[in-house]
């Protein structure tokens, strides 16, 4: 049973992909050549990135990482959080591992929850792509809009969570 | 494939200098980074999957056919909620709401859309709540939604 708790999601969504097929068999032909796409996708960037975080979890010192990211660290923090997300590459779950991996080493809620933020729209690659379709104008409007408004929201979720019951389940 | 080559070669030697430093901790660091990726599995395939549905329901033609350009405050909703769920890689999201424009999809609801579809993760749920718990998962989500419909409302007014 615990087995089919863990892919209670997965089944589902076979369920969904199933259902789909009974109606219109291309649509989940089609559904299934992209999924393998993002599959090779999610090969190209999870597997370095967790091997990174893993060798970050081991050199890392936990104090230079508190001082520069920590309680204290005004715009140290802001600037190294914009630099990790604004140079990311990939969908958000891949950020989720470096996240728990900052957090325990003392970085402050209020830059992760920045982080997940800078890493939602203004990872630079994407940028581009969003100033090469929308415009110069549009794409400030969008990234600098956004940026204040999940700092404020960092600055709200450091004073309603608690840093050492934020992390549920320690992956590493 | 150029940034997997770029980030393969890069943490692949960063790797090699630490186990030359300090074995155990390499080991350790490589050990970790198993242990992360089957933990995170059943999400991730999940995810995947979701990604796949999502980029074979949603044809620019389909989601036209939800936010034109009259359809208001209530497109502005439909695109969040559609935006909230489904998940497209962030490549894909710009040029298909270019599209959508082109199309003849409103730009307010347009720009609704793009900023849930990047910053609201229906499909990275599960993941986010086992890592971080019910209430962290549900209030950032909650706020990412805000996000995007006061980004709607700004693009409305400006351009």
């Amino acid at each position: 049973m615990a087995i089919l708790k863990r892919f209670r999601a997965l089944i589902g969504l076979l369920l969904v992909l199933g259902f789909i097929y009974l109606f219109n068999q291309e649509t989940a032909q089609d559904a299934v050549f992209l999924t393998w796409d993002s599959l090779v996708d999610m090969m190209a960037l999870l597997p370095p990135i967790l091997m990174l975080v893993g060798l970050m979890d081991q050199w890392i010192d936990k104090e230079m990482l508190m001082k520069y990211m920590g309680d204290d660290s005004k715009f140290t923090g802001i600037f190294i959080t914009l630099l990790l997300g604004g140079l990311a590459a990939g969908p958000l779950y891949i950020a989720f591992p470096i996240a728990i991996m900052l957090l325990k080493k003392g970085s402050n809620i209020r830059y992760v929850v920045f982080f997940f933020g800078v890493w939602t729209i203004a990872k630079l690659p994407i940028v581009l792509y969003e100033i090469a379709s929308f415009g110069w104008g549009y794409t400030i409007v969008h990234v600098g809009f956004g940026l204040v408004f999940f700092y404020i929201m960092g600055i709200i979720f450091e004073r309603i969570f608690d840093k050492d019951e934020l992390i549920k389940q320690d992956i590493t | 494939m150029n940034i997997a080559f770029f980030l393969y070669s890069v943490i692949g030697v960063l790797s090699i200098i630490s186990f030359f430093t300090d074995r155990e901790k390499t080991k350790r660091a490589a050990k970790k980074a198993w242990n992360m990726f089957s933990k995170l599995l059943p999400e991730l395939m999940a995810i995947l999957l979701f990604v796949g549905l999502s980029l074979s329901i949603l044809t620019p033609e389909f989601i036209s056919s939800f936010i034109g350009d009259q359809s208001g405050a209530l497109g502005v909703v439909v695109s969040t909620v559609i935006g909230s769920v489904a998940l497209l890689p962030s490549f894909v999201v710009f040029p298909l709401g270019e599209t959508l424009v082109q199309n003849g999809a409103g730009l307010p609801q347009v720009s609704a859309l793009m900023a849930a579809l990047v910053a609201v993760g229906f499909a990275s749920l599960p993941m986010e709540i086992k890592l971080f718990g019910r209430r962290f998962a549900y209030m950032r989500n909650g706020s990412a939604v805000l996000m995007s419909v006061l980004f709607a409302m700004i693009v409305w007014v400006i351009f």
